[in-house]
């Protein structure tokens, strides 16, 4: 076994990713899709910090990324569960096939 | 095999064993208590490249907030128990096959790509500690981070608001 290099971190984020993606396809209850959403957000946040410390260690940036990205990543989870609860109060459920009352 | 190495592939294991169950699982709350092992195997892969305060804010923003947050919706749109429909098979396999070549090409680009780090970032290393990110986090000059920090603040509080606008309920007198 080699020294564990960036070409590892890599390989797990993007597992991570296309977990989050398989999951964001196919599941069709709003709170798990958000879920898969965290999951492909914080493959993207290890991108940065691993790439920061193995090609770039005399800058910053990829920490403050990472630190940008995990504010947003808040704020949105925050107004899409306050959807979630406002779309359960008038459909009485929060599953995708359900939500169709903006359709014409 | 050093031990670091172990410690490297357990870490993954929680990571993508965490994830994987995340998504699969069919029971609602325990693919949010799946996901929170994913989350805190992210924050040690954090504190196994040595950069802590990510680490930390990862831990109380992720774990101690969004977390939670989720839970919270869970219990107030799900019956405890109840488990969720099967997806439809074909989408399933449609799904497992596009993700799995995507993650297979990229997996050939990573170990096709050499990545080389510059002489000079390996030869003036910058401590990702506490000090040296709060100085360039709050510093005006070229390379601070002042506006963005403004600006998010602001995105912040537009989302406290929003947040607020949505889901409150509005009493309809009759």
């Amino acid at each position: 076994m080699n020294e564990i290099g960036l070409t590892h971190i890599l390989f797990i984020s993007t597992a991570l990713f296309f977990i989050g993606v398989y999951g964001f396809l196919t599941r069709k209850n709003l709170i798990t899709m958000l879920m898969a959403i965290e999951l492909i957000l914080n493959s993207v946040n290890i991108n940065f910090i691993a790439f920061n410390k193995y090609l770039y260690a005399d800058k910053l940036d990829g920490l403050f990324f990472t630190i940008f990205i995990i504010t947003i990543a808040a704020a949105e989870a925050a107004v899409a569960i306050a959807i979630i609860i406002h779309l359960y109060r008038s459909l009485k459920s929060i599953d995708v096939d359900d939500a169709d009352i903006m359709k014409f | 095999m050093s031990a670091s190495s172990v410690i490297f592939y357990i870490i993954a294991a929680v990571i993508i064993g965490g994830g994987i169950l995340a998504i699969t699982s069919r029971k609602i709350f325990r693919a949010a208590v799946y996901l929170l092992f994913s989350l805190l195997g992210i924050a040690a892969l954090y504190f196994y490249l040595n950069y802590e305060f990510i680490a930390a804010v990862q831990i109380v923003v992720y774990v101690g907030g969004i977390v939670v947050l989720i839970i919270f919706s869970i219990f107030l749109t799900h019956a405890s128990g109840d488990e969720m429909k099967r997806p439809v098979l074909w989408r399933a396999v449609f799904s497992g096959l596009a993700t799995v070549f995507a993650a297979a090409l990229t997996y050939l680009f990573i170990t096709d790509h050499n990545f080389v780090p510059v002489g000079y970032a390996l030869d003036h290393p910058v401590a990702p500690s506490v000090k040296n990110i709060g100085l360039q986090m709050l510093s005006t000059t070229e390379h601070g981070y002042i506006l963005p920090f403004e600006v998010v603040s602001m995105l912040l509080l537009a989302a406290l608001i929003g947040c607020i606008v949505i889901a409150i309920k509005i009493k309809t007198k009759e």
